[in-house]
């Protein structure tokens, strides 16, 4: 595996000017012959698909849901962060560049990162010009809220639906194009390989979730933006349907995958009520603008009413560790402290397995300060939805919150372009790994989704076809020997699936999967947990292609036969995540070593050793992955302990 | 933190197929945690299915916050249930007593056809979109986007229409299967906005001739649209819409264009 990061010549700034000034340009006229796969369609692959077509492209898309516009990309609340300094409180493309970096705990690649900054302040534009009815000052001018760790005010809403907004501009410019036939949708097609031709990339095989169909689409390149693969814990709050498999029968094909094990626990979410649950729910994080987190000081008050425990029997303990960043410090670090807190013995709501999971997050001083209405105002809808799922009203007692799995920084490897160690095969959005390094920040991912579809895919991907002779433009044929192999592949696993007919439900093998990654791969994280998971891990995978059950047919609406093949990937996948973790012997972001912290409980890097990208290479179900490095070079930041203090 | 369990009998919708004949078929589950939502008792279901060599009920769903529109179930004869502002996978087991006997079918309109069980085909809402629920507009030939200001008045109430989540329970709910109140909300959203003027009369003429194409009813002032919106989208809309409509319709007769 050759890895190219293709970084621009040029300082920082000029770098993305000069690369696109380079890139080759098809021919307008020629454009309609290239044909491009997009599969997905949340932000990253909405945008791109629109994006393509609208450039004259040849474009089929493809999602698991009834309807593009239901990509998970819809569930984002909080915001979207753009270096435009509406506020005029000091904020810059460099200064985005370099929340970012430091953010992300200085393990992303500088040259990405500030082209994300850069395309940024476009974002905001292009949203506005499709009807995006982000919120507004009286004068007429576009608000903006600090979100998550920021101390400038940088983020765009709408609402607690700035995703939703995001995603249905982006749905409506992809309908647009469906409408006029440059854009072909496929919903409720599942993506179950990727076909190389050659060894570059030329198609996809799918299943129609209706008809059981499998069929084989070719094209002059294939774009995953797939989103992430935090439902490997089970419990999380993306989506039910979000999953691996597109990312990993992907790098079973040869892509790379970069940093499996930086996933981000993020601080404020409902906790955990009882083992019938099948997703955890977010409460935005800008909640902790105007909320106190707190836990009592003494165990024995923890099951008090919390309006009962006097001022000074409570520990507000992020105000108390990180005195400047207080409340908004960063996601990792948030999480791990509730996690300690709760550790101790001092968490608070309805004990699970003998803990309780859970740190109040109180609002009863910003209602003193600013009035039930203002508070109402900002995060009303949030407050209705957590009175929905708990039965609590926060307005009269604080919320209960507890850290969950959200994010996945780690994701194929890709280079300054997009595209992954399989030629012709792009990653954009969640899928990829290219942006936050180690932890992301808050209001970044929309970004992030929207910079890849809107303004960086047009024109990698251009360039790309470009490369392509006119002559063998869109002349790839479904019927070579390959597109057989990949299609007899996907088959020969649904026929094994459902011959197993055992008694084991997907279900119930996911649930089991959750928990060992949440316990050993989850907010800490040893050698001996991860040891431990890999064994544990491999067993489970046994069981399940042993002892699975699914009831029915492939030729119908399976959706029992849909989890399985899902649960199916977690299970190999969750092994890699293990494996990496184990292998970076250092703390950094979303990723705690126990074996490394500071007295104080602080995380410990150790650039030296692990200053780099670590790329993983496929080696064969439950063998050992090959490790590959990029290293990362910081020419324009200086590495620096995070401190929040 | 509710401690006691519910007892149910569930009469839950089973088709095959599209074309095959359905029938109710009766169910019970004991031991619903009142904390759990209607879609994690519909889980529990189907474990309970799957154990006895049963098929598991197909329906549909993602986001498990009331936000995808995915999930589509109409419950005790109304579609996402009798609270009002809530989607079927935002109701929780704590509105229904013990012993109740629930009766779960699919969103119910001619023009979203019953694929399997309680999933249904709701593609028409997205042709819907296709004929004209956006903005014409070049990615990347957008000018600054504090050029125009826009007041906070149309922004909040663009945001309003635009809040829709196009799950279908108002043609699912309406007597006509009529899709005013969905259509009228994104028409509504981009007619509002400066962006959106220019394709204003356009977008109201092709986007009501694409409910008619693709077999929605007429609106004959009922209402119950509006009471069945989980997310409490304003017949304010559908009036919108009609003047919209009215106005595009007569320019053309004037002008012979749109
Ligand atoms: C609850 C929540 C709140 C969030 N809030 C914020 C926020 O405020 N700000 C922020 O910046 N970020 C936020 N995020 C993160 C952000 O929403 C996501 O990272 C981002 O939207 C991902 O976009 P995407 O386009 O990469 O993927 P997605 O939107 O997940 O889209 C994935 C697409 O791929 C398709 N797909 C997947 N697998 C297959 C397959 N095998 N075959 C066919 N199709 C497939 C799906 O159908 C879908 O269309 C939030 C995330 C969550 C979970
Ligand atoms: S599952 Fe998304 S709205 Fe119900």
């Amino acid at each position: 595996m050759k890895l190219d990061s293709k970084i621009p010549e040029g300082p920082l700034a000029q770098k993305w000017t000069n690369a696109k000034f380079n890139y080759k340009l098809v021919n307008p006229a020629n454009k309609r012959r290239y044909s491009v796969i997009v599969v997905g369609s949340g932000l990253a692959g909405g945008a791109a698909a629109a994006t393509l077509g609208e450039l004259g492209y040849n474009v089929k898309c493809f999602c698991y849901q009834d309807s593009p516009r239901r990509a998970h990309s819809i569930a984002a609340q909080g915001g979207i962060n753009a270096a435009k300094n509406y506020q005029n409180d000091g904020d810059s493309i460099f200064r985005l560049f370099y929340d970012t970096i430091k953010g992300g705990d200085f393990r992303s690649r500088e040259a990405n990162v500030y082209r994300l900054a850069e395309v940024s302040v476009d974002i905001i534009d292009q949203c506005v010009a499709s009807g995006v009815p982000f919120a507004r000052e009286y004068g007429g001018m576009l608000a903006n809220r600090s979100f998550g760790g920021a101390q400038v005010s940088r983020t765009f809403y709408a609402r607690g639906q700035t995703g939703q907004q995001l995603l249905l501009g982006a749905y409506q410019s992809l309908s647009r194009q469906i409408a006029l036939g440059q854009v072909k949708m496929y919903n409720r097609h599942e993506m179950l390989d990727v076909v190389k031709v050659d060894g570059v990339a030329k198609g996809i095989i799918t299943r129609n979730m209706v008809t059981g169909k499998i069929d084989r689409w070719a094209a002059d390149v294939v774009v995953l933006a797939t989103g992430g693969y935090s439902t490997v814990y089970f419990l999380s709050t993306n989506a039910a349907g979000c999953n691996v498999t597109a990312a990993w029968r992907a790098h079973k094909r040869g892509a790379g995958f970069a940093n499996p094990c930086f996933t981000q626990i993020h601080p404020t979410c409902i906790p955990q009520e009882g083992e019938h649950q099948s997703k955890l729910t977010l409460m935005s994080e800008s909640l902790r603008n105007d909320g106190r987190v707190w836990v009592p000081k003494k165990a024995e008050d923890c099951a008090k009413n919390p309006n009962d425990i006097p001022e000074d029997a409570r520990d507000y303990f992020l105000e108390r560790k990180y005195p400047s960043f207080g409340n908004l410090a960063p996601r990792d670090i948030s999480s791990r402290a509730a996690k300690e807190v709760c550790d101790e013995g001092r968490g608070v709501g309805a004990a699970i397995a003998g803990v309780r999971r859970g740190v109040y997050l109180d609002f009863a001083d910003s209602i003193k300060r600013l009035g039930k209405n203002v508070i109402a105002e900002r995060y009303g809808n949030l407050f209705d939805m957590y009175e929905n799922i708990t039965g609590e009203n926060a307005y009269e007692r604080p919320m209960r919150i507890y850290p969950a799995p959200h994010y996945t920084m780690g994701g194929l490897w890709v280079d300054y372009n997009l595209m992954t160690t399989v030629p012709g095969l792009f990653a954009a959005g969640e899928a990829n790994y290219s942006d936050h390094g180690a932890n992301r920040l808050g209001a970044s991912a929309l970004m992030q989704g929207l910079a890849d579809g809107y303004f960086v895919l047009p024109y990698t991907i251009s360039n790309y076809l470009a490369t392509i002779p006119l002559g063998q433009a869109g002349k790839i044929d479904p019927n070579g020997p390959d597109f057989e192999e990949a299609e007899n592949n996907v088959r020969s696993m649904t026929d094994k699936m459902m011959s197993i007919k055992g008694k084991t439900s997907p279900r119930s093998v996911h649930i089991e999967l959750g928990k060992i990654m949440w316990d050993n791969c989850g907010m800490a994280r040893s050698k001996e947990s991860l040891t431990d998971a890999i064994a544990r891990i491999g067993q489970l995978r046994e069981r399940f292609w042993n002892d699975v059950c699914i009831p029915g047919e492939a030729d119908n609406i399976n959706i029992e036969l849909e989890r399985a093949g899902r649960v199916a990937d977690h299970l190999e996948f969750a092994e890699l995540m293990c494996y990496d973790a184990l292998d970076r012997d250092e703390s950094c972001g979303g990723h705690f070593r126990l074996e490394h912290q500071t007295e104080d409980g602080e995380a410990v890097r150790h650039d030296d050793q692990y200053g780099h990208v670590s790329v993983w290479e496929f080696n064969g179900v439950g063998k050992a992955p090959v490790k590959h490095i990029e290293p990362l070079e910081y020419e324009n930041v200086q590495l620096g302990v995070r401190s929040y203090k | 933190m509710s401690a006691k369990t519910l007892n149910l009998t569930l009469r839950v919708w089973r088709q095959k197929k599209p074309e095959a004949a359905g029938q109710f078929v009766t169910y019970k589950i004991d031991k619903i945690s009142p904390d759990s939502s209607f879609l994690e008792m519909m889980d529990l279901l189907n474990e309970q299915l799957i154990e006895q060599g049963d098929e598991p009920v197909a329906f549909d769903h993602d986001c498990r916050e009331g936000i995808c529109g995915m999930c589509s179930m109409t419950i005790n004869g109304v579609p996402h249930g009798k609270n009002r502002l809530q989607t079927t996978c935002q109701l929780h087991m704590r509105s229904f007593s013990d012993g109740d006997t629930i009766t779960i079918e699919p969103f119910r309109a001619k023009p979203f056809p019953v694929m399997r069980d309680l999933v249904v085909d709701r593609t028409p809402l997205d042709s819907i979109i296709q004929s004209g629920g956006y903005i014409t507009q070049r990615v990347g030939s957008a000018e600054d986007a504090n050029a125009v200001p826009i007041s906070k008045t149309i922004a909040d109430k663009a945001m309003d229409a635009a809040a829709c989540i196009g799950c279908g329970a108002c043609v699912a709910v309406c007597p006509n299967a009529s899709a005013m109140l969905f259509t009228s909300a994104k028409m509504s959203q981009l007619n509002m906005l400066p962006q959106g003027k220019p394709e204003k009369d356009r977008r109201a003429l092709h986007m009501v001739q694409a409910m008619d194409d693709n077999g929605f009813g007429n609106c004959t002032n009922i209402g119950e649209c509006e009471a069945a919106c989980p997310v409490g989208i304003s017949l304010d809309f559908i009036a919108m819409m009609n003047r919209d409509y009215a106005v595009a319709k007569v320019k053309k007769i004037f002008s012979g264009a749109a």
